[in-house]
């Protein structure tokens, strides 16, 4: 709003009654509302039709030697009580934790006493006290581990392994790039384009099955989104927020700096990510598949550290605290993903994390775009088109090695 | 075997050949984000060996220990039973109120209804009886309501009783909400067949009518609704035992209705999720159906389960002579497993030589551990011993 229409509205409110009483009375007036209409019952609505809706998810699976432990949140708009529960077509001995229904949005802990088999898939049916039945599947039964020391120091070696290291053997790559000639700086960020749009389509596809999963009770793929658009406009308030130090530094060639630090940001909450991955992995017990697992990741990974250190290509030499401080940005998160995959992994959590790495990656394209224009000004040329093409190939391929 | 199952395990098969090893090797990003939690298509494993033979090691053989001995196996046999690798239960601690049910397993067996019976100036007995439908709520298992449709108030419906040949005169008055008719398994005129359509057809809510027809031929049959859409006005709970017996009668014994059925509570027509004889699971586990050592026991079993094409019956430790649809009084086997097709029943006759508890369940060994399972408890021998009747003893003669 402009100065001058300020002046005249000011007048007004100095006659009328005070500011905050324009909002109170309506805000008053809406309440009352909604006292009203829900003392009455809702008047004229009647009865809801038809039986009871009953949803539970089940967001937690513990495993122990001869028990199976469910911690399932009630996602519908009724009630449920578990009456009874089979495994596997065979009912169950069981403890509920609390022991009578679940209200909407309250969770309860399931204890079922089943001489399950290692290496096994389990089908678990709720059955509820109206008839209904809500399944659960768990793909393979392996104890849990525990959250003990050991756990949290396996849990840092391998967020080290697939997230730091990785990422900073990349970064090796920084002298190469600060000697080629500028033409070949712009392919490197166009194959960085294509690498992080790899990258953002994945964890959207990923999101998007996983929120499908979720009950639902806290958002299922809107989580996806809904992590995507805080990311995308948080990285891009603490972009605005570094532009207007440089500018205020009058700092000539840290716009290369600059674009490294998001692009590390960006990567680093993508690699939350696959950290959560990794704990989960270890959580299921595919732990035998980690070694393949962390190869996987690990070459894939290599190929972000190269993204980051390719806009340094140009401008002054960056100190080495700095440029371990990128790796740590980028590397790091790994470790703390691999924490909460193993430990509170959820549906819900999961996809917004995912949500928070696409709109991080979005923002850095956005970011990086504007460096892969050539002379001429264009973005699409052959050489940026190669470029952004062999980045996606690049990591399409490597991603392979992850799904052995 | 529901079909949904059925279908998962195709699946399985047919990326994988090794279905436990499936998500190890499988094993992608997606499906590790997910944490294991609730990705791809399990395929159900049945343990049903391990907990059955869990259950035999737990009770003993029987003669020397006869039983109490077992984990969580009480005096009565009423302690819970089961857990773990002892086998199927449902949760310790939580009972079905059978006087709310308004029936009760452990009665139904010997529950037989020789209704109103009077001598016609023809000298030919007239039988009558009056079944009401209603629509009820019915526990099957403990905390696990079902909305069932019942005749005089239970699942199933009275065992109607009468001898060959007597005429048979049955009232039903339909006091529920939607329309049923009662379609008797036997020999009757077209009129008297209770389908809609043909004699008094459907019989609204609200309406009566009356069957007539002549006990024929002697054996066990059942009696139940034929109403629209016909798998569920018997899955509901629409039927019951109709027992003729011969003129000359049976020998004496100790006599048992078992109905095999079960409930398929969310309304899913892919099998079931409760199995019970006699509707309530698990049932006979908690009160084992007690017979006296060396007594003639005869089971006339039924089976009225919907949704699952089969059924079967498996009675530990012992042999009984075999009497399909029991219309001749030659048995055709002896065996300790029989298998029934939807609406197949027969007439089992037996002895337990032995005290102790005797398992008994289906051979279908996932409707076993559904519900469907029980126990024998033989006791000390009843004046019937006295007078042991020939189907005490083995085929070829020899004594028991």
């Amino acid at each position: 709003m402009e100065a001058g229409a300020g002046a005249p509205r000011r007048s007004e409110a100095s006659v009328g009654p005070p500011r905050w009483v324009l909002a109170a009375v309506p805000l008053a007036l809406i309440g009352a509302a909604i006292a009203a209409f829900a003392a009455l019952g809702g008047p004229g609505l009647g009865e809801r039709q038809g039986p009871p809706v009953e949803e539970l998810a089940v967001e937690r699976t513990v495993l122990r030697p001869g028990e199976i432990e469910l911690s399932v949140r009630n996602t519908g708009p009724d009630p449920v009580d578990v009456s009874q529960v089979s495994v596997a077509d065979t009912f169950v001995n069981f403890q509920a934790e609390p022991a009578r229904e679940v209200g909407r949005l309250s969770e309860q802990v399931l204890t079922l006493d089943y001489p399950w088999q290692e290496g096994s898939p389990y089908a678990v049916s709720l059955l509820t006290s109206s008839g209904a039945t809500i399944e659960h599947e768990i793909d393979v039964a392996v104890e849990t581990p525990q959250a003990d020391a050991g756990f949290f120091g396996l849990m840092a070696l391998l967020g080290t392994y697939v997230g730091v290291i990785p990422v900073a053997l990349g970064m090796l790559f920084l002298p190469f790039v600060r000697r080629v000639p500028a033409s070949w700086i712009r392919v490197f960020l166009a194959a960085t384009v294509g690498l992080l749009a790899f990258l953002a389509v994945d964890g959207s596809l990923e999101g998007t099955e996983l929120g499908e999963q979720s009950g639902g009770a806290f958002g299922g793929v809107e989580l996806l989104f809904l992590g995507a658009g805080v990311a995308y406009l948080a990285l891009a308030a603490l972009d605005a927020q570094l532009r207007s130090r440089r500018e205020q530094a009058g700092a000539a060639g840290a716009g290369g700096w600059r674009l490294a630090l998001m692009i590390s940001v960006g990567i680093g909450l993508h690699n939350l990510g696959e950290g959560l991955a990794i704990g989960s992995a270890y959580a299921v017990g595919a732990l035998a598949l980690g070694a393949f697992l962390v190869i996987g990741f690990a070459i894939h990974n290599t190929t972000e550290g190269l993204a980051i250190v390719a806009p340094l290509a140009a401008g002054e030499r960056p100190p080495l605290a700095r440029l371990a401080m990128l790796g740590l940005i980028a590397g790091g998160p790994a470790i703390l993903g691999a924490f909460l995959g193993a430990s509170v992994s959820s549906p819900e959590i999961s996809t917004f994390l995912l949500g928070i790495g696409v709109g991080a990656i979005v923002q850095v394209i956005v970011q990086i775009w504007p460096s892969i224009r050539d002379e001429g000004g264009r973005s699409l040329y052959p050489a940026s088109v190669a470029g952004i093409l062999a980045g996606g190939a690049l990591l399409y391929a490597t991603s392979l090695l992850i799904a052995v | 075997m529901k079909k949904q199952q059925a279908k998962a395990k195709l699946e399985v098969q047919a990326e994988d050949r090794t279905p436990a090893r499936r998500d190890r090797r499988g094993l992608s990003r997606r499906r590790l984000l997910a944490g294991g939690a609730a990705t791809g298509a399990a395929l159900p494993v049945l343990h049903g060996l391990v907990p059955h033979q869990g259950m035999h090691a737990a009770l003993g053989s029987g003669e020397a220990a006869p039983h109490g001995s077992g984990p969580g196996h009480g005096e009565a046999g009423r302690a819970a039973h089961g857990g773990g690798s002892n086998g199927p239960t449902f949760r310790h601690g939580a009972t079905v109120d059978h006087a709310a049910n308004g029936f009760d397993p452990t009665k139904m067996l010997r529950d037989f209804d020789w209704g109103k019976a009077r001598r016609q100036a023809s000298g030919r007995v007239l039988r009558e009886w009056t079944l009401v439908a209603t629509d009820k709520q019915i526990e099957v298992a403990p905390g696990v309501h079902y909305p069932a449709w019942v005749y005089n108030g239970r699942v199933p419906g009275p065992t109607l009783r009468c001898h060959e040949g007597e005429r048979l005169r049955v009232r039903f008055v339909n006091s529920s909400q939607h329309p049923h008719t009662i379609h008797f398994h036997g020999i009757h005129p077209s009129q008297m067949d209770g389908v809609p359509g043909i004699g008094a057809g459907l019989i609204e809510s609200g309406g009566e009518t009356t069957y007539e027809f002549s006990a024929e031929p002697f054996g066990l049959h059942q009696y139940h609704c034929h109403a629209g859409p016909l798998a569920e006005h018997i899955a509901r709970g629409l039927y019951g035992a109709f027992i003729v017996d011969p003129k000359q009668g049976r020998p004496e014994a100790d006599e048992l209705m078992m109905m095999m059925n079960g409930f398929n509570t969310n309304f899913d027509a892919e099998g079931n999720q409760v199995y019970a004889v006699n509707t309530v699971g698990f049932h006979y586990v908690n009160e084992p159906v007690q017979v006296g050592r060396g007594d003639p026991v005869r089971i006339y079993l039924l089976n009225l389960l919907e949704f699952d094409p089969i059924n079967s019956i498996h009675i530990h430790a012992n042999f009984f002579h075999y009497f399909p649809t029991g219309t001749s009084l030659e048995p055709t086997e002896f065996t300790d497993t029989v298998m029934l097709g939807q609406a197949q029943r027969g007439v089992l006759e037996m002895c337990f030589p032995y005290p102790g508890h005797f398992m008994f369940h289906a051979h279908k060994t996932e409707f076993a551990e559904l519900g469907w399972m029980g126990f024998f408890e033989v006791g000390g021998a009843s004046e019937r011993r006295s007078a042991p009747a020939a189907f005490c003893d083995l085929p070829d003669g020899r004594g028991a």
